[in-house]
């Protein structure tokens, strides 16, 4: 296992650009998601990585050696990287065993107890080594995938969305039978998804990647607690953004004045207008009090653990609250709004001051 | 690598059709004028298009007709009559006009022609468009039938325009079939194109006759080709790229379902029962005076020719099928047309234009057997390229890519990925290159080296003498080798609108 460290890597297609001045660092052992919606670039990423593709500019270092830029470029059957497809990419004309032991020398392939051994980390039955992969379940087949690409134990696993083609159900499970086998091996993973949900919950760190640059790179809870800017924020999960004025030590909004703290840390906030984030779970609900701001309840979609309710403000702001527990108001009913926690404040952006 | 091979490849297809027109530029406006414009040309075009258009309409009700029947209504047992509908494929159409003579030495007519050409001909337009009619949603017939309609009018107006694609596909499938063909007629001696260029050919080798002859003929083809060509680029194949359709409910015949059954079993008995009936009566004339051992050698002749060429044509067809999947582009799809455009000229065209350019450029070539693999290679070539094409569209760059990324390296995953997941498309490729070469009368009637018997040559000369006993074994044996292509076919429906 090694890191990986890729350094001002730039590539485009044609005259578009795809990938600009990408900066990033894998440390050895860990799980970094890449995250971002379709088309910024992070499959190509990915293949820049895995040597399907030469960068245009920018290096790719795994561990201590550069397998691109500077003037080099290292195959990719040269560089020790596993790759875990989209849909497994099983080879059809293989069986399951066939396709765990592809990547093996010559002598090792015949050994039944190694890919029996491959199967048990990623947590499959031995029995399964002589079915086609098309018997096999699209769960299943992902496992047998990253069993593959372990096999040869490279120095660094690649995941492209390998989780985007199951159910949920099968999804949840093949997460974990995925993130089992990665920390069993101790495999430096990076996995590609534009799934927030599965990137937080994953990995250790969080990349995210917005029309081919990466705007944030930090661990999952610092990523969605303090987003570098509203977009992130915005991606990574629910939110509910006001405008608001800074002043006194409050941001004054229309759900009251409210604690904050400053999204940028060294930049201050000069006070004054601004606009804050706060989270759908840190918003309270309760009968009218005269205390604070009152709302109309608009509509609620139940999900049976919790419900979103959404909330018409006085000044017609709409904006979503999470609540779990059965007590859930009905549409139409007047409720008060209490915030739990400190709102995050940005700057206005000048290009979307608002009307 | 792939390039430079692909380009040969195109180059040896489009030899004849080069030498047809750089033969017609030889002769100039005035020879042309001569040779062209005279009443035996105008006989032979009339002749030529009222068969053609005769045909294609028959075969279009024939084919529809029966296409509706299996795949749309109550019929009982319509898988059986699936297979027996493809099944006149198995029977060459020399072969089938051979059992139809001898039986109704009256049959040389328009007439005579008509019917045995449709009867041999009406499954290529069953086979497409039975296809697309299980690709129609039946949704969009359901909801016709909701609003209203009857059932005849959902036909015309629901089904019958989604069917055009598949319709004129196989209708044009069948004009070119048909201005190929050469046996079946000059049996019925019903004088057309290919008769006459033979005839030409037999009674003064290589006369300027011939060629012009070849010339207007390669002009009829290649305007229903580039018909075709405009058809696929409009629409595409019907049905095409779209998954396994929930079934519909077949239309109740009621009534109707004796006359139905009637009629495809009349089909059936005109299509099937009555060559092969006929072939085994002459079987039994003929097991007196046929010699065993003869047709023993030249089927071991005919398979191993076959499989030569089988071999050859596979071979040839990859790096083109190769590029046209995964260098998509200009060139790539220039290349693979000219495979098409070749092999559209009829084989009595190439048989000439080989026997010409072999006799002038290479004489030691002449008659011998690189020769006739290279005419079965330009005649074939489309039927391997379709099959290899669509086995290296099933084989995604990706597999290369893991196979890389797992530390193979390039011959190595030629060895381990690309080949054997290439494999079951080139052997299907080569089985319908090596079946069709089976049956294959009129390139090797003129190119086969001298001695060299194949089944449909020993036939041909047999049933020529009249010798109609001794004729049958080797039709018994074409047949027999020809009915996998039936499977094959009643498989893959789709496939083959060019081919």
């Amino acid at each position: 296992m090694s890191s990986l460290t890729v350094e001002d890597l730039a590539k485009s297609f044609g005259a578009t650009p795809v990938l600009t001045g990408v900066d990033l660092h894998v440390p050895e052992g860990s799980f970094t998601a890449l995250l971002g919606p379709s088309g910024c670039g992070k499959t190509t990423l990915l293949r820049l990585i895995a040597g399907f593709e030469d960068p245009d500019s920018g290096t790719v270092v795994l561990g201590d050696r550069v397998v691109a830029g500077t003037g080099r470029r290292v195959a990719a059957r040269r560089r020790g990287v596993g790759l875990v497809p989209q849909e497994g990419g099983l080879f059809p004309h293989l069986t399951v065993a066939g396709n765990i032991s592809f990547g093996l020398p010559r002598r090792q392939r015949r050994d039944g107890g190694r890919v029996r051994e491959l199967l048990g980390l990623v947590g499959l039955d031995a029995a399964l080594a002589d079915r086609a992969p098309h018997q096999l379940s699209g769960g299943q087949q992902q496992r047998v995938a990253l069993a593959r690409a372990l096999a040869p134990e490279p120095s660094l696993v690649l995941l492209d969305e390998p989780f985007s083609s199951l159910d949920a159900a099968l999804r949840e499970e093949t997460r974990g039978a995925v993130s089992a086998a990665l920390s069993a091996t101790g495999a430096t993973a990076v996995l590609v998804t534009h799934d927030q949900a599965e990137a937080l919950s994953m990995a250790d760190q969080v990349a995210v990647l917005r029309g081919g640059r990466l705007v944030q790179i930090t661990d999952p809870r610092t990523l969605y607690r303090r987003p570098g800017d509203l977009d992130v924020a915005t991606f990574v999960g629910e939110a509910v953004v006001l405008d608001a004025d800074l002043r006194d030590g409050r941001a004054h909004c229309s759900l009251g004045a409210l604690p904050y703290e400053q999204a940028s840390p060294g930049g201050g906030l000069p006070g004054g207008r601004a606009r804050v984030l706060l989270r759908p779970e840190q918003l309270r609900l309760s009968g009218p009090v005269p205390t604070a701001p009152v709302a109309r309840v608009r509509s609620v979609d139940f999900f049976g653990h919790d419900s979103r309710v959404w909330l018409e403000l006085p000044d017609g702001e709409r904006v979503s609250a999470r609540l779990d527990g059965a007590d859930v108001p009905a549409a139409g009913d007047d409720v008060s709004v209490t915030v739990r926690g400190a709102a995050l404040a940005f700057a206005v952006e000048p290009v979307t001051g608002s009307a | 690598m792939a390039l430079a091979s692909a380009g040969c490849v195109a180059a040896l297809a489009l030899l004849p059709l080069g030498y047809i027109a750089a033969y017609t530029v030889d002769v100039g406006w005035s020879g042309i004028q001569e040779l062209v414009f005279r009443p035996r040309v105008a006989e032979l075009l009339w002749n030529t298009a009222r068969l053609v258009v005769g045909t294609v309409l028959c075969c279009g009700v024939l084919g529809v007709g029966a296409a509706w029947l299996v795949e749309r209504s109550s019929v009982p047992a319509r898988r059986v009559w699936h297979v027996l509908l493809i099944a006149p494929l198995a029977v060459p159409a020399f072969v089938n006009s051979y059992v139809w003579i001898s039986l109704l030495p009256g049959l040389d007519t328009y007439a005579g022609a008509l019917l045995v050409v449709t009867l041999s001909y009406f499954p290529f337009v069953y086979l497409p468009v039975a296809a697309a009619f299980r690709g129609l949603d039946p949704a969009l017939e359901e909801t016709a039938h909701g609003l209203g309609l009857s059932s005849w009018a959902v036909f015309r107006r629901v089904q019958l325009p989604q069917l055009r694609v598949a319709l004129l596909g196989g209708g044009l499938l069948v004009a070119l079939h048909l201005l190929a063909e050469f046996g079946a007629l000059q049996m019925l001696r019903y004088p057309t194109f290919t008769t006459a260029i033979y005839d030409q050919y037999r009674a003064t080798f290589n006369g300027p006759g011939a060629t012009m002859l070849a010339g207007v003929l390669c002009l009829l083809c290649l305007l229903l080709l580039l018909a075709e060509l405009r058809l696929r680029g409009d629409r595409g194949y019907a049905g095409s790229g779209r998954g396994a359709v929930r079934p519909g409910r077949p239309v109740a015949l009621g009534v109707m379902t004796a006359p139905a059954l009637l009629a495809l079993a009349a089909l059936v008995a005109l299509a099937l029962l009555v060559p092969l009936a006929g072939l085994g009566r002459w079987m039994a004339v003929g097991v007196s005076t046929a010699r065993g051992w003869d047709v023993l050698t030249t089927t071991g002749t005919t398979l191993t020719l076959a499989a030569g060429a089988a071999a050859l044509t596979t071979a040839m067809a990859l790096p083109t099928a190769w590029l046209a999947v995964r260098a998509r582009g200009r060139t790539a799809t220039l290349l693979e047309r000219s495979t098409y455009l070749g092999s559209a000229v009829p084989g009595i065209v190439v048989a000439l234009a080989l026997v010409t350019l072999s006799i002038r450029a290479t004489p030691w070539l002449y008659q011998t057997v690189p020769v006739l693999l290279a005419a079965y290679a330009i005649l074939f070539l489309p039927r391997a390229i379709v099959t290899v094409r669509s086995a290296v569209e099933q084989s995604s760059p990706l597999y290369d890519e893991i196979a890389a990324s797992l530390g193979s390296s390039t011959p190595d995953r030629l060895r381990r990925v690309t080949l054997p997941l290439l494999a079951p498309g080139m052997g299907a490729g080569a089985a319908l290159v090596f079946l069709a070469v089976v049956t294959e009368l009129t390139a090797t009637l003129l190119l086969a080296p001298t001695g060299t018997t194949t089944l449909a040559t020993a036939f041909w000369s047999a049933s020529s003498a009249l010798e109609y006993g001794g004729a049958a074994p080797y039709a018994v044996v074409m047949v027999l080798l020809s009915a996998p292509a039936t499977v094959l076919l009643s498989r893959d429906a789709r496939r083959g609108l060019t081919t």
